[in-house]
């Protein structure tokens, strides 16, 4: 018996089917059907408890395709029904035996269904996931320690690259792309629009990307709170006007910031492979991929942000845009992975825009 | 935005139900009305089959029940001038009937809007070469195909790519008339009779890829180009055997997140592609071994898999389609579970799974193999928060006589007898499969002979295993709790691990109830529509105090039994009854709570009770319910003899019957009991008794004589009845009846060759209101489900009707009858008997309602709760009778299902029917033909005659009157022999010369056939062989005289070149009012 310790003291036991061990973590759910692989390894989850809407986790083990990520940085899952037999061509090993690999702890038979309520209704909590039975005792002394669990800044480094290196070598449109943890979808998505991506860790500064040729910056997702990223955002600051700048996801909260809005948490965050959104623009509606907990205050933006995209459940913002100095963003994941691919058009969307915008910008620089 | 130019919308139903287009249809029509209702819009709803909710008057404005045909629409367009029209609803009827209405140029005449997907889109989706044409342009696989119009251009196809090749015929309803070829005999036959039923003489032959896995994508888009996807489905069967007859999850189980997505994003192309604006179904075959797929095909409709989708994710198909047709965009529509708006797709935390219902338990002798032809009446759907539970939960919803996935018999097969059986693909493969898994054979085997994914054989492994713990261990609260999570039922537990019921309680494990609401939990839905599960969190105790404190004072619920999966005996018309009974309910200030297990029904949309539980119809699974609702009583007369069977259970559990007692659903099904009765209250019945051994049953037949009635009672349809003429017939057919029903008796009556007559009544213990008084067109022997039938009776005397009016208000008080009532009788020599009575709803309660205009099912429940009938203002006694005449007539589907004997019996065998009605008998009889889909012609036409000798003397008129309206006449050879003796010129056919006849029937050289059959089940016989060819070629056969003589009156007024004018319902019923002003 494995337990969950919520930090308003809810304890939920379940089967362990992870690793040995215990992690602190902020649990939240995802609602995808398909798509634990991507979810798990999607580093933009580090650190946090996932918790799966959907009951059949597991059905066609890991595969050598699907990986978000070299890493596993999640701190532990839980799910209702775990398939011990996996049945797919492509599978390499369980999910299981994936996790316990990975040292990430693992609980089924949980009733997934009540945890989901309590976390809308209560907003995403800290919580403790261990692989032991433990007593009452431990839970007491275990609840002041989750209550203080906060996803640090830090986090930033350990999913993002360690140096610099180049993704699709003879792709022709020249990007500087950040990984503040990105999804594998969004480079090999963005190299089969012909894009050259040369990828840079979370902690790099502007001028080292200003000084080369590029034709557009692109912000990637990642893990934990914007708001805490203060050195990315003065770099971001920094970039604006300079070279059209793309962001998705923690890119995008990044790009609001660095503009002047506010981006505050959300009470259970959007976390599942098909969220409605609709293009403010001309009133078109797609279903899109998403997985942030953080989102932009509409009320809180700044004059010269245009909202571009708005989520039809809960209105909230979506993506923005600054055309006077190239900054677009949006707040899902385009990628797809898992869930809906109707986002992609972004990618098509913003290719065109950057290599217009860096005419223009080129040409303002040679005229001056 | 909402097109405001529409005050007026016509929608055309899908009429009579058959395999392939069942119930669904009518769930879908009821929602499109309410969503047009809504909008303000004057509806026209045109169908032809009376059993449905949609052709309720106070669903439509005007409701026209007449026969779908392109003549009767055109003169309702003109009539009523529509400024629109929708076809997507009524299935591939309305489909056909609209592309046939746009060619004949009315809609242009008219100005008449085809709204939703328009006919082009329509027809590039489901013409065969477009479609495939369109998928090349867009880049979508279609596997090796070509489109045929004849054997010759097949073989050509099949000589380049090789067996197996799969048979599509175009425009044909759950793939009427096609099938996989294995080799060239089969490939013939099978592409000929794609030919013939496809009316357009066109099939398609197609590389099989059987063996790939099934995915069906469920897709809505508006004319703003949004996409939604409403749920995947994966069929656990693969592909090659038809979706319908397949078993079905949801969502998809086996698929990574990525070829979800190549598929979601391919159906999404197609469905752009099409201009779809509405509902699509896009059915793919997925390799299992590779990314390749194909698309098989897509329904530019509502269809058998929206409706399941719909129930399987709460999100409202067919509404949401109607108002996309009435011009609004998803983004603009509100959906009414979330309150948030319609363009979203579904989450769900549950699995859903669909199991067909075969009408294999009724035709013994038919063909159970299951390929391209959809061959299920119905199907049954559950939810469970695993696949185990959701699956065994399915199949304890099918109702047979076992309740888990083994003990089936298989269990006394040897291995290799099992495996080899394995390969059998039909109704029974999943419990072979079963079966084996226990005998402990390796998956991967399992996997490679039944090419079922190795994740569903895990699973099924994981549930038999189960079984085995039971009996292998002592029974715990952890097993007990494993076991019910697993779907097992407490009589299985019990039985498997020779428990106690006070140890099972002593565990004190209750069902918990979870809500479906589109949104897996993410946010407050106030669906108050649940499933079952154990060891987690209730939710409706917490749902019903939220409603609670809406209420001004409290409510009391009553709970109302549907009637589970479509079958043949047990329709839509339960259906319409327990609908109505829900409604009556909530107008009476009662909460209604709904249960039943049908994703196809009206029954279980969400908002048609206070609360739907979508739960297997099995006493347990009502008790948990009846557990937390704490209801006042229990409805069962509204849900055929499913509901009526747990009646007893229910009272044994101590839960009240509302309406007519226990002790009376008891005194008129037990044999003795019913005699003393009728005794008692002078009223006369065909002698009989009920047997136990076969001894007794000679016994018993010494003293009635030949000919009788020999049938099991508590049966659904008159399963396993058959009239006998000898000991030898009687031995057999008694054998048979025992295997049906082992419990309870076998009843023997005195055949009586007499008119029937039937009447429903409703009654509340003191008066009685019969609507009317039936009478049936075919003589007594046959099944009344299968009678064509007249309303008002034509040919019974006032002396007579008073006498049956006097029985039936007799029977009524005796029994203490509250609610409804149905009784049939017969007439012979002046002299009425009652055979039966049926203390329940009736097949022929809609029909009634809708003639008359008297809500049955509405005053019966108001009878119930207490309300005198008079009240109602219909008076009681038998109420008058308008100037309208209608005609039922059954609609059989012996094209879906192969080696059937079509002959009439006492067993019943049609799926549905259809209604003509006009303001005279003859006038009413052709339309009923017309809306049967029968077609009439002035051209020359052959009959074949073949009378058993039964039947020779009283056919004799008959058949003079066919040679007198011209008819060329064909007779077997003893047929012949006598026609010849009485005078009446034939041309004989030898009974061998099948070949010859054959031929004739393909080439549409034979208009129909009159074969009285010979009695036994012998499918050697010849009679059986020409019924069964004149069935593959869709030559009408009449297997009874009395209905080869109406449908020569139908003929006579053809003939005369009769005009017919349609009218609505309400309109007929008051025409004799106008006419007395004329």
């Amino acid at each position: 018996m494995g337990t969950l310790i919520l930090q308003d003291g809810t304890v939920l036991r379940g089967d362990s089917f992870g690793s040995i061990g215990g992690f602190e973590g902020e649990v939240v759910f995802n609602s995808v059907a398909t798509g634990y692989q991507e979810v798990i390894s999607d580093p933009a989850n580090a650190k946090q408890i996932i918790v799966m809407s959907y009951p059949e986790i597991g059905n066609y083990g890991i595969n050598d395709f699907d990986f978000e990520s070299d890493g596993c940085y999640i701190a532990g899952l839980i799910v209702k029904n775990y398939s011990k037999q996996e049945s797919h061509y492509k599978s390499k090993e369980t999910l299981s035996s994936y996790l316990k690999r990975n040292n990430v702890v693992a609980l089924e038979n949980v009733d997934t269904r009540t945890l989901v309520k309590k976390l809308t209704e209560f907003g995403s909590m800290s919580g403790f996931i261990t692989s032991n039975d433990v007593d009452s005792e431990f839970i007491r002394e275990k609840l002041e320690q989750i209550q203080m669990f906060k996803i640090k800044e830090d986090v930033l480094l350990d999913v993002s690259p360690k140096s610099r290196y180049i993704f699709n070598p003879q792709g022709k449109i020249n990007i500087a792309f950040i990984d503040y943890g990105t999804k594998k979808s969004t480079l090999t998505k963005l190299a089969k629009k012909d894009c050259r991506l040369t990828v840079y860790p979370a902690n790099i500064e502007a001028k080292e990307i200003l000084e080369n040729d590029y034709d557009a910056v692109f912000l990637s997702s990642g893990p934990g709170n914007p708001n805490n990223y203060t050195f990315q955002i003065a770099q971001i600051r920094q970039m604006m006007g300079k070279i059209p700048i793309f962001g998705i996801s923690l890119g995008c909260e990044l790009l609001a910031l660095a503009s002047g809005a506010s981006v505050t948490k959300l009470i259970h965050g959007h976390r599942g492979g098909s969220y409605p959104v609709i293009n403010l623009e001309n009133n078109k509606v797609i279903m899109t991929s998403q997985n942030h907990g953080y989102a932009i205050d509409g009320d809180n933006m700044t004059k010269f942000m245009r909202p571009t995209y708005k989520n039809l459940n809960d209105n909230t913002i979506e993506g923005f845009e600054i055309t006077s100095l190239s900054v677009y963003a949006v707040q899902f994941d385009p990628e797809g992975a898992p869930g809906s691919n109707d986002g992609a058009i972004i990618f098509d969307e913003w290719i065109n825009i950057a290599q217009r915008d860096i005419n223009r910008i080129n040409e303002v620089k040679n005229e001056r | 935005m909402k097109d405001k130019s529409l005050k007026k919308v016509l929608v055309i139903g899908s009429g009579p139900i058959v395999i392939g287009q069942a119930a669904e249809f009518d769930y879908a029509g009821v929602q499109a009305c309410r969503a047009l209702r809504e909008e303000k819009v004057e509806i026209v709803l045109v169908n032809s089959n009376p059993a449905t909710i949609m052709t309720d008057e106070e669903i439509a404005d005007k409701v026209y029940i007449e026969p779908l045909t392109v003549e009767s629409l055109t003169e309702i367009i003109k009539k009523e001038r529509p400024q629109g029209l929708i076809a997507t609803l009524g299935g591939q009827t309305a489909l056909n009937l609209a592309c046939d209405l746009a060619q004949t140029g009315i809609l242009e005449e008219c100005k008449v809007k085809i709204l939703g997907t328009n006919i082009e889109s329509i027809q590039h989706a489901e013409d065969r070469e477009q479609f495939k044409n369109l998928m090349q342009e867009i880049n979508v696989p279609t596997p090796d195909s070509e489109i045929v119009s004849s054997y010759n251009e097949a073989l050509k196809f099949s000589e380049k790519i090789g067996f197996p090749i799969i048979i599509r015929p175009a425009f044909t309803l759950g793939g009427a008339g096609g099938g996989i070829a294995r080799n060239e005999r089969e490939y013939e036959e099978i592409v000929h009779s794609g030919l013939t039923q496809s009316p357009i003489n066109q099939v398609l032959v197609e590389k099989s890829i059987a063996g790939f896995k099934e995915i069906e994508y469920e897709v809505i888009r508006d004319a703003n180009d949004t996409c939604i996807i409403i749920c995947n489905m994966e069929n656990i069967d693969p592909i090659g055997i038809h979706t319908g007859d397949s078993f079905v999850v949801a969502p998809s189980q086996t698929l990574t997140n990525s070829e979800c997505n190549m598929l979601r994003d391919s159906a999404i192309k197609i469905v752009r592609a099409l201009k779809i604006e509405g509902s699509c179904n896009v059915q793919f075959a997925l390799d299992t071994v590779s990314n390749q797929y194909y698309i098989i095909e897509v329904n530019p409709r509502v269809s058998r898999s929206s409706a399941l989708a719909s129930k399987a994710t709460g999100y409202p198909i067919a509404k949401i389609a109607t108002k996309i047709a009435m011009g609004y965009n998803l983004h603009e529509i509100k959906n009414p579970i979330t309150g948030k708006c319609a363009a979203f797709e579904p989450a769900i935390d549950y699995v859903v799974t669909k199991i067909p219902k075969w009408p294999f338990d009724k035709f013994s002798t038919g063909d159970r193999m299951l390929g391209t032809k959809m061959k299920a009446t119905g199907e049954i759907m559950a939810i469970g928060r695993t696949f185990a539970s959701s699956f065994k939960k399915a199949v304890t919803s099918l109702e047979e006589r076992y309740i888990g996935l083994l003990h089936r018999g298989f269990e006394e097969f040897s291995n290799d007898k099992l495996l080899t059986e394995l390969y059998i693909q039909d109704d029974r493969r999943i419990f072979r499969l079963a079966q084996a898994i226990y005998n402990g054979n390796e998956l991967n085997r399992l996997c490679a002979i039944t090419k079922i994914d190795k994740w569903f054989i895990a699973k099924i492994k994981e549930i038999v295993e189960v079984e085995r713990e039971l009996k292998s261990q002592t029974l715990n609260r952890q097993l007990y709790l494993k076991a019910k999570q697993f779907g097992f039922l407490d009589e299985e537990i019990l039985y498997f691990s020779q428990s106690t019921i006070e140890t099972i309680k002593n565990f004190n494990i209750q069902a918990a109830f979870r809500a479906v609401d589109t949104c897996a939990g993410e946010f407050i839905a106030n669906v108050p529509y649940f499933y079952s599960t154990y060891g987690e969190a209730d939710e409706v105790l917490d749902f019903k105090a939220r409603v609670e404190e809406t209420y001004k004072k409290p409510k009391e619920n009553i709970v109302v039994l549907g009637s589970g999966p479509i079958r043949i005996g047990q329709g839509i018309e339960f259906d319409y009854c327990s609908v109505h009974a829900s409604w009556e309910l909530m107008k009476n200030g009662y909460e209604s709570v709904m249960i039943n297990s049908n994703p196809e029904t009206l029954s279980t949309d969400f908002d048609v009770a206070t609360r739907l539980y979508f739960e297997p119809m099995h006493i347990e699974y009502i008790m948990n319910i009846i557990k937390k609702e704490n209801p006042k009583g229990v409805l069962v007369q509204f849900g055929g003899q499913t509901a009526i069977n747990l009646a007893e259970k229910l009272n044994q559990e101590g839960i009240k019957i509302l309406g007519t007692s226990l002790e009376s659903i008891n005194a008129v099904e037990d044999r003795k009991v019913f005699e003393r009765l009728m005794r008692e209250l002078e009223i006369p019945q065909p002698k009989g008794c009920a047997v136990t051994t076969t001894t007794a049953a000679l016994a018993a037949v010494k003293e009635l004589g030949y000919p009788v009635l020999v049938r099991p009672s508590y049966v659904i349809g008159g399963r396993g009845m058959q009239v006998v003429y000898n000991d030898e017939e009687l031995l057999t057919y008694i054998s048979e009846a025992f295997k049906f029903s082992n419990e309870h008796p076998v009843l023997i009556d005195q055949y009586i060759e007499g008119q029937e007559v039937e009447l429903d009544a409703i009654s509340d213990g003191r008066d009685i209101l019969i609507p009317g008084i039936c009478e049936h067109i075919e003589r007594a022997g046959v099944h009344s489900g299968d009678s064509m039938s007249i309303y008002p009776s034509q040919n019974i005397s006032a002396k007579n009707e008073r006498i049956l009016v006097k029985y039936a208000t007799k029977i009524a008080r005796k029994l203490n009858i509250k609610g409804l009532m149905n009784i049939q009788f017969i007439i012979k020599d002046d002299k009425v008997y009652v055979i039966e009575v049926n203390p329940r709803a009736s097949r022929t309660v809609p029909i009634m309602s809708k003639v008359t205009g008297i809500p049955m099912a509405n005053i019966a429940v108001s009878a119930i709760l207490g309300k005198s009938i008079r009240r109602a203002g219909y008076g009681v006694g038998l109420y008058k009778k308008s100037n309208l005449v209608c005609v039922k007539m059954p609609i059989f589907s012996w094209q879906k299902l192969n080696r059937i004997d079509p002959a009439l019996a006492p067993e019943m065998k049609s799926t549905g029917e259809v209604l003509g009605i006009d303001t005279t008998y003859k006038k009413a009889l052709y339309k009923a033909f017309l809306a049967g889909g029968h077609k009439f012609s002035k051209a020359k036409q052959r009959v074949l005659v073949s009378l058993n000798d039964h039947n020779k003397k009283p056919a004799l008129p008959m058949v003079k009157r066919l040679f007198k309206q011209g008819f060329f006449i064909m007779a077997t050879w003893g047929t012949h022999k006598f026609l010849e003796k009485n005078g009446v010129p034939s041309k004989m056919i030898e009974k061998f010369m099948i070949d010859k006849l054959q031929k004739r029937m393909k080439n549409g050289r034979l208009s129909f056939i009159i074969n009285t059959p010979t009695t036994g089940k012998n499918s050697q016989n010849a009679g059986f062989q020409i019924r069964t060819i004149a069935q593959m070629y869709g030559v009408p056969s009449f297997t009874s005289i009395d209905t080869a003589n109406a449908f020569l009156t139908a003929h006579k007024v053809f003939d005369k070149n009769t005009i017919l004018t349609y009218d609505t319902i309400t309109n007929y019923r008051k025409k004799k009012f106008l006419e007395m002003f004329k």
